[in-house]
């Protein structure tokens, strides 16, 4: 109870604004249409004349929920107009990229771990990756694939990972490297090996912070799938369903592709969070 | 004294740093007998730890020659010549006493039966029975520190080398398991290497004291101790104790009037 009061309190206050917002952003056009029929409008009249336009600026709330709900529920989940539909395309791309990204960033944080040179030579690339602006990468790699007769999944889940590995990459190195010297001592006391080393202190030290960057990496694979499915053209993803309503000014579409994303990133990152649980608990260090 | 352990003649240590060669350690000349209990005593940086470390193979001498059970000391650590206790017990959060102290044997190569037999006797020899299926942070830091000791005798080693092992845990713990120690030293015949910041400690516990002094790290004297094998704490207010602490002290204070 004391935890659902401040909640409920925060969602009235956001929805209070979202209407207002609405109110405001849609009423120039209901004044426009009223000064062409040549009516005037009471205030009540516009109001409510803000809340059910078909193209607002800002659609309200439950115009919104509407939408979602006919996206969700209203629809085959093979037909084009289903979120169902639009949100698999995407998560699978997602999951593809998210899996590459970060098999990439644990293997690229092992060896920048264990050689000076990685360490020197790789890391300065990594970070210049996630300085080059994702907006101007992502046609390139579409184009490149499709020119190469590869289009679909794979282009996409590419961008994934490329947003997904570094948080992966720079998480790992750390959490690789958070045994002291006198854990690794001890360790060389016992004439431990390499592998050994790694398998029995390394990586399981690492595995909170691993943990910790999966949820980032996941999150901005998510991002970054949706980012390469605007430009391709793609006729379906979550990406193509927010590019095919800003098209047309269908704002309802658009805000219901955007929820149904973000909806999807809190699904995976809580995921991530119960396998974490699991994992770490089975590990005796849950506390 | 019985058969030479442990074997320093004229052993140097120089850390090459920015601000110019640091002498670690110069000329230390030491002989440790087998089932000797020694301790290192003395300042900051005269290098008691450093010359520990360079038994157990952790450090390289850049001169002089150290035999440990007549190997080189990387030899004597392959051979698991030596269980090493540091001032933390370093177990591993996600491992139960009984897997931190099966980890060395894991490395080593012990059967899994061998292995959970080991894991039993030492757990009993640190009086740790009973709480092998706990996790660390469920012990005291006394506790703690004994599974640490426990790892390190799991193997079989003959030597024990102990960096303050007891420098964290508070006096009572301390004295406490200093006599668990005394009495684990004599039902084992091990040789123990102890280095302590504690006069009181260094005497209670050692057949000999070795005491050390900074720039350059060097011993400055051996004191061999009159005590008896046989020691209850009380023992610390008998004038023997008093005068072989005093003899420590005036060691100490002699090494710092180099400065």
């Amino acid at each position: 109870m004391s935890r659902t009061l401040p909640v409920l309190t925060v969602v009235a206050a956001i929805l209070l604004v979202w209407y207002l917002g609405a109110i405001g952003m849609n009423a120039q056009w209901a004044r426009d249409q009223a000064a062409r029929a040549e009516t005037q409008l009471t205030t009540s009249a516009l109001i409510a004349d803000t809340l059910t336009q078909d193209r607002p600026v800002l659609p309200a709330p439950h115009q919104v929920a509407a939408g979602l709900w006919d996206g969700i529920a209203g629809q085959k989940i093979t037909s084009k107009r289903s979120l169902i539909y639009h949100a698999w395309v995407t998560l699978s791309a997602t999951l593809a990229g998210f899996g590459i990204g970060s098999l990439a960033g644990i293997l690229l944080a092992v060896g920048i771990v264990h050689s000076r040179a990685m360490d020197q030579s790789v890391m300065p690339w990594a970070v210049a990756s996630q300085t080059v602006p994702i907006l101007a990468i992502a046609p390139m790699v579409i184009v490149v694939f499709a020119s190469a007769g590869v289009t679909g999944l794979l282009p996409k889940a590419i961008i994934a990972a490329w947003l997904s590995f570094f948080p992966v990459l720079v998480g790992m190195v750390k959490g690789l490297r958070t045994p002291d010297g006198m854990q690794l001592d001890l360790m060389k006391s016992w004439s431990a090996s390499g592998p050994q080393v790694f398998w029995r202190l390394r990586l399981p030290s690492s595995l909170p912070y691993l943990f910790a960057s999966l949820k980032i990496g996941v999150a901005a694979a998510l991002v970054g799938t949706i980012v390469g499915e605007l430009p391709a053209g793609a006729t379906a993803g979550l990406g193509a369903r927010l590019l095919s309503g800003s098209y047309y000014g269908q704002t309802v579409q658009i805000w219901s592709a955007l929820f149904t994303a973000a909806a999807l990133a809190a699904l995976l990152v809580m995921l991530i969070d119960l396998i974490q649980r699991l994992v770490l608990k089975r590990m005796g260090l849950g506390g | 004294m019985s058969a030479a352990v442990i074997e320093a003649r004229k052993i140097s240590l120089t850390f090459q740093t920015a601000d110019g060669p640091v002498h670690a350690l110069k000329d230390v000349d030491l002989t440790i007998g087998k089932g000797d209990f020694v301790s290192f005593i003395g300042p900051s940086g005269c290098g008691k730890t450093t010359f520990l470390r360079t038994i157990a193979a952790l450090e390289t001498p850049t001169g002089g020659e150290l035999s440990v059970n007549g190997m080189t000391p990387d030899a004597a650590q392959r051979a698991r010549a030596y269980g090493y206790v540091f001032q933390a017990p370093g177990l591993y959060p996600w491992r139960t006493i009984s897997g931190n102290i099966s980890l060395p044997l894991e490395i080593m190569g012990f059967s899994r039966s061998d292995r959970q037999e080991r894991i039993a006797r030492v757990l009993d020899l640190v009086d740790l029975a009973g709480f092998g299926g706990k996790f660390p942070w469920q012990l005291s830091g006394g506790m703690q520190q004994r599974a640490s000791i426990a790892r390190a005798l799991a193997f079989d080693a003959d030597i024990l080398l102990m960096d303050e092992p007891f420098g964290a845990l508070d006096e009572i713990v301390r004295d406490r398991l200093n006599e668990a120690l005394l009495t684990l030293w004599r039902k084992t015949g091990k040789t123990i290497g102890f280095v302590t910041h504690s006069i009181p400690e260094a005497v209670y516990l050692s057949t000999r004291i070795v005491v050390m002094s900074p720039r350059p790290g060097r011993i400055t004297k051996v004191i061999d101790s009159p005590l008896p094998p046989e020691r209850p704490l009380d023992i610390r207010d008998s004038p023997e104790f008093i005068a072989l602490a005093h003899e420590v002290r005036e060691g100490l204070r002699e090494g710092h009037g180099d400065d």
